[in-house]
């Protein structure tokens, strides 16, 4: 066991604000973004890089938060769920999900909201395939994954031009 | 879940990572996507005392076209070679990179991290094997190159020393009358394939005149098939030529029973694969645009 390991200083912005931060090594991007940022809309569920209950954006690309470290973040832009809200105004792709019950228990919702943000961010018209391969690492335990395909096609729809 | 506490190094080359990775010595390891490695060190199968991160070093995700091959940087991440137009001329390195994990696992895992890793379950080995494929090894004394069948030695084990690290990974662009396809056969998107199967072919009107293919998921690493590329070779694709491949390819494979399968159930379902590939590789062959994805059960 390796004694007195330094922490290293990072500056990550999060949600369009910048934190200078000290971390552990080992800890977790999604540790950190819970524990020290105490933004807890990011859910850890299967903690195996299965469920992407943990997934936020990562310079514009979905990563799962509990498979990299909070050092390896040192100078990102990260988005978590708490950034999708603007002025009190849902963002259309939350707007979707409540419109078209893209949800049940809602654990796995953030994740699947930022899988869909990277998706419409690239592809503006995706067809079903498109959707069902843009969410397929993120797990919906309530297997409610209808309702989910309307969601990301109604978001889609509400965010063309935008 | 937390790793074993550890030591973090961001190295600023690949030269200065193999130096402090020769430095640090056995209980150093380098990080590159880390999805592998990090599931790892979560569950404790893996706790090394010292990270060197790579992910901070300038110029190492890139794809080249040069001199009819393609190169690529180390940590050039599979969703990148996903995209490339340069890779969609191969396509059988395109069903590869498109077909691994999911979204966020091809956003970070990089085409040399699983070379390095050489799991007996990854996607890169075992399509790799049925191309001309080399890996640059970058070390202190300098860069050695490595053909991949001798680059992957045994399930988790490379050619690779401690303080080397992948620099390059070089494939060959196949002929014009060559088509290749990638198949996986998996329970859901982020695991690991139950078996998967790869071929690379030639077509002279309606006969194969030369013709690779590896199997993945059953050996401890990607399997070869010789006599199933000999019963392919030189023959028109007709249901028998087909039956031959497929009866050699059931005997080649040698998979562990798991809960993903019995050893049997491997055998069949590998040679089915196999079936499948060789007519998408085919149709490629002769110039077909055919879209493939894994198969789920």
């Amino acid at each position: 066991m390796p004694d007195a390991i330094p922490k290293v200083a990072i500056q990550v912005k999060v949600n369009g604000k910048l934190h200078s931060l000290q971390v552990e090594p080992r800890t977790l991007l999604v540790e950190m973004l819970r524990e020290q940022l105490d933004l807890t809309g990011t859910h850890v569920g299967c903690d195996t890089t299965y469920c992407g209950a943990c997934t936020v954006l990562l310079n514009g690309a979905a990563v799962k938060s509990c498979t990299m470290f909070a050092v390896q973040a040192d100078g990102a832009e990260i988005l978590t769920v708490e950034g999708l809200e603007k002025d009190g105004q849902l963002h259309p792709v939350q707007k979707a999900f409540g419109d078209a019950y893209g949800l049940q228990c809602g654990y796995c919702t953030p994740g699947i909201m930022l899988s869909t943000l990277q998706l419409l961010s690239r592809n503006q018209r995706p067809c079903e395939k498109d959707i069902r391969k843009a969410i397929a690492g993120n797990t919906c335990r309530c297997t409610g994954y209808q309702n989910i395909l309307k969601a990301v096609t109604l978001a889609a729809e509400s965010m063309k031009g935008a | 879940m937390y790793p074993r506490a550890f030591h973090y190094h961001r190295a600023g080359s690949l030269k200065e990572a193999a130096t402090m990775l020769s430095q640090l010595g056995d209980e150093a390891k380098p990080l590159a996507g880390g999805q592998s490695l990090i599931p790892l060190m979560k569950l404790r199968f893996a706790s090394p005392a010292h990270l060197v991160d790579l992910n901070f070093i300038p110029g190492t995700s890139y794809i080249k076209e040069e001199g009819g091959s393609l190169r690529f940087g180390p940590l050039t991440r599979h969703s990148e070679i996903e995209d490339s137009a340069a890779v969609s001329k191969v396509p059988i390195l395109h069903d590869c990179a498109a077909g691994i994990a999911d979204v966020q696992v091809r956003n970070r895992g990089t085409i040399g991290g699983s070379l390095a890793e050489a799991d007996p379950s990854g996607d890169w080995a075992v399509v790799l094997m049925t191309l001309a494929t080399e890996v640059h090894c970058l070390g202190k004394t300098g860069e050695r190159k490595i053909g991949l069948p001798e680059f992957i030695q045994d399930a988790y084990t490379t050619a690779l020393a401690q303080d080397e690290l992948v620099n390059e990974v070089v494939v060959k662009i196949p002929g014009t009358y060559s088509g290749g396809a990638y198949l996986a056969f998996k329970r859901a998107a982020p695991v690991y394939p139950t078996a998967s199967a790869a071929v690379q072919l030639s077509m002279e009107g309606d006969v194969c005149t030369e013709a690779t293919i590896a199997l993945g998921c059953v050996g401890l690493t990607p399997i070869r098939p010789k006599d199933a590329e000999d019963a392919l070779r030189g023959q028109p694709i007709t249901e028998k030529t087909m039956a031959a491949v497929q009866e050699a390819v059931r005997a080649a494979a040698d998979p562990q029973a798991d809960m993903r399968g019995s050893v049997d159930y491997k055998r069949h379902l590998v040679a089915a694969l196999v079936k499948r590939a060789i007519q998408v590789a085919v149709r490629r062959a002769h110039g077909e645009k055919v879209e493939v994805s894994h198969l789920y059960a």
